[in-house]
């Protein structure tokens, strides 16, 4: 083999290995979409199929009959079992009944029930009805599309001042904006639940939409760095033609920034969107407040016994987001890559 | 970071007052944000400690001293649950720094092909809520899950229990978490995306086999961006609870092996409504990490390599 062969062959392999190893990271979606399809009874049974499915059965003379698969000389038939005996059973053959009963020597309990796949679509409306999906669905909306709104509008802000003034302290200012990165968040808690709850915004959404309107650290750092990278001569220019700061910011910085802003209102969104714990804290009182984070735990305490059902109201709950990122997923990219670097 | 150092003597003009005035007008409602949400609170937190405040009990407001930090040193639930906190923490940390570091290595690697995809798919797992993230994980751990499943088939006669044995729920934990590795994995790929060519080409002109060249290059290079994962991972880690919350509704199952530190402080202060021992165990919390930080930071002039002085 040459050299050159040798190397195409050594990628592939490294590219089938690495592909492989996507595929396993990702198979928990796979195992969450086959088991949200499931019924109760399925998942109950050992030795059930992989996919979706039910016993099969067939009617006999106006009565239902479980199915098995049954050796029968040297090959595998499937047969209703409708006389169950100890050592004996009989069978019917569910594509030619009029045959009657075939006797079968030996004990039906070590036979495999035969499946037919059957994916219960049914869960999902039932999942949507029991946890009031439509409303919990309103809500995170409505968190989510006011909180990005506020954090993108402050963060621009702030991040111009950073960006494009100089001032007494900006330096240290900003070290200490990015220092509040590095900060646990469990050391503000109690007086901010405090003080929250002496003024009564706990139990409404206030708790969760104000502080976005007063800017966060990854979304000014990100814009700062990419207002910077805007040549300082287009400000100017804009300056001598009469425009004032505000002016400049919305009509030469903020369609520059196109970028940036876009990545910085989905990250936002989809943050708010995904965010448990804040709900969790200020909302817990008031179940028709919640958004479908806590919905969704609330719901797994309820009923671990069908599995099927937490998949599916999973399933449901991760669509926006995921859908959301396969859209834009060159926006979310750059967005992770600069906050990432330049530290 | 461009600080600009104002001669403190010179008066300003009036073109640089006016720059300063709206340059602060800009920042303002990160300003008041600050105050109001962070520096505040966290002086709050620690005047908390010397008081008496409970939302559950009317008891009058008064200075107790040092009576909570004494409470502290007695209380076996807390240190036990710090344990915990810090059993996963030595579990966890290397993983989440090390694994999404060398998959950026193979995906960036010329002997992948298809880098744009996988970086894509592997990112993919980081917008999943968590609550879903766990509960897909719950039924993928499960006693007859996929993950038992492909165990029996690899020859594990008895695969463990996960979420229901004490000395297998931690490793299923991290199993958990590296599902959001996504993130991790694009900042290693932005690091290594940074280096310059040249030095790679200098050091194949020098004849560095592989292993020399990610030693003595790839490393050092990418030693601010590893510095970086693992302080904000440590400060991550140290507050560590959602997921056992949602698994296992709070109670610390199984057997207490996840009666994390910040899921006692949660139940503290949120459960039992008691303020200022809550802030007290936060304070706590607060001084471990930032112990743990500062040291980091210490041992950093070591070992990370900065190119440009700033």
């Amino acid at each position: 083999m040459t050299p050159h062969a040798a190397r195409r062959v050594r990628v592939a392999i490294l590219t089938i290995v690495m592909f492989g190893v996507v595929a396993v990271f990702l198979s928990p979606l796979a195992q969450m979409a086959l088991t949200s399809l499931k019924s109760e009874r399925q998942i109950s049974q050992a030795y059930a199929p992989l996919l979706p499915s039910d016993p099969r059965a067939f009617t006999y003379q106006g009565r239902r009959y479980d199915v098995y698969l049954v050796p029968v000389g040297g090959e595998v038939r499937e047969l209703a079992l409708v006389e169950k005996g100890r050592t004996e059973s009989g069978f019917v053959d569910p594509d030619r009944p009029q045959d009657g009963v075939i006797t079968w020597q030996g004990s039906w309990r070590a036979l495999r029930p035969s499946w037919t796949l059957a994916p219960q679509w049914s869960n999902y409306a039932d999942v949507w009805n029991l946890i009031d999906f439509p409303r919990l669905l309103f809500n995170t909306a409505a968190i989510a599309l006011i909180g990005t709104l506020g954090t993108v509008l402050s963060c621009t802000l702030v991040g111009y001042g950073f960006a494009r003034f100089r001032f007494p302290g900006r330096g240290p200012l900003f070290t200490l904006l990015i220092a509040t990165i590095f900060l646990p968040t469990t050391v503000t808690l109690i007086p901010t639940y405090t003080v929250f709850a002496r003024i009564g915004w706990v139990g409404t959404w206030l708790p969760l939409l104000v502080p976005a309107f007063f800017a966060n650290a990854y979304s000014v750092f990100l814009l700062r760095q990419y207002f910077m990278t805007i040549p300082r001569e287009m400000d100017e220019a804009a300056a001598i033609d009469g425009a004032g700061p505000l002016r400049t910011l919305l009509s030469v910085i903020v369609p520059q920034a196109w970028p940036a802003i876009s990545a910085v209102t989905l990250f936002n969104f989809v943050y708010t969107w995904n965010d448990y714990f804040t709900p969790l804290v200020y909302l817990s009182g008031r179940p028709d407040l919640q958004p479908l984070q806590v919905g969704l735990a609330a719901f797994n305490g309820l009923y671990t016994h069908n599995p099927a059902y937490i998949q599916a109201g999973t399933m449901m709950t991760i669509a926006v987001p995921v859908l959301l990122f396969a859209c834009f997923q060159r926006a979310f990219m750059r967005g992770v890559m600069s906050t990432g670097v330049d530290k | 970071m461009t600080a600009v150092r104002m001669p403190r003597r010179v008066p300003m003009s009036r073109a640089a007052r006016r720059e300063t005035r709206h340059g602060f007008l800009f920042i303002l409602p990160w300003i008041i944000g600050f105050i109001a949400f962070t520096a505040l609170p966290m002086a709050a937190t620690f005047v908390f400690t010397f008081l008496n405040i409970s939302l559950a009990e009317a008891e009058p407001l008064r200075f107790v001293g040092l009576d909570n930090y004494r409470r502290l040193l007695g209380d076996d639930q807390a240190w036990a649950a710090l344990g915990v906190t810090a059993r996963f923490a030595l579990m966890w940390l290397p993983v989440v720094v090390a694994l999404p570091f060398l998959l950026a290595l193979a995906v960036n690697s010329r002997g992948v092909r298809g880098g744009g995809l996988l970086r894509v798919l592997l990112f993919m797992p980081y917008v999943v809520p968590f609550v879903a993230g766990a509960l897909i994980w719950q039924n993928m751990l499960a006693a007859d899950g996929w993950i038992n499943s492909a165990l029996r088939l690899l020859g594990v006669a008895h695969p463990p229990s996960w979420l229901n044995d004490p000395a297998w729920v931690t490793p299923g934990l991290v199993l958990i978490g590296l599902w959001g590795l996504g993130a991790g994995l694009i900042v290693n790929l932005a690091g290594l995306r940074a280096i310059p060519a040249q030095l790679y080409d200098a050091a194949l002109i020098d004849g560095a086999g592989w292993w020399r060249r990610l030693r003595h290059v790839t490393i050092p290079m990418m030693s601010p961006v590893l510095f970086y994962t693992i302080i904000l991972a440590v400060v991550e880690v140290m507050q560590y609870f959602l997921v056992p919350l949602v698994l296992f509704d709070g109670n610390g199952d199984p057997g207490g092996a996840t009666r994390f530190f910040n899921l006692y402080l949660y139940q503290t202060f949120f459960t039992f409504q008691e303020m200022s021992y809550g802030s007290t165990l936060a304070w706590l919390l607060f001084v471990i990490t930032l112990a743990v930080t500062l040291l980091l930071f210490r041992l950093s002039r070591r070992w990370v390599h900065y190119t440009s002085e700033r």
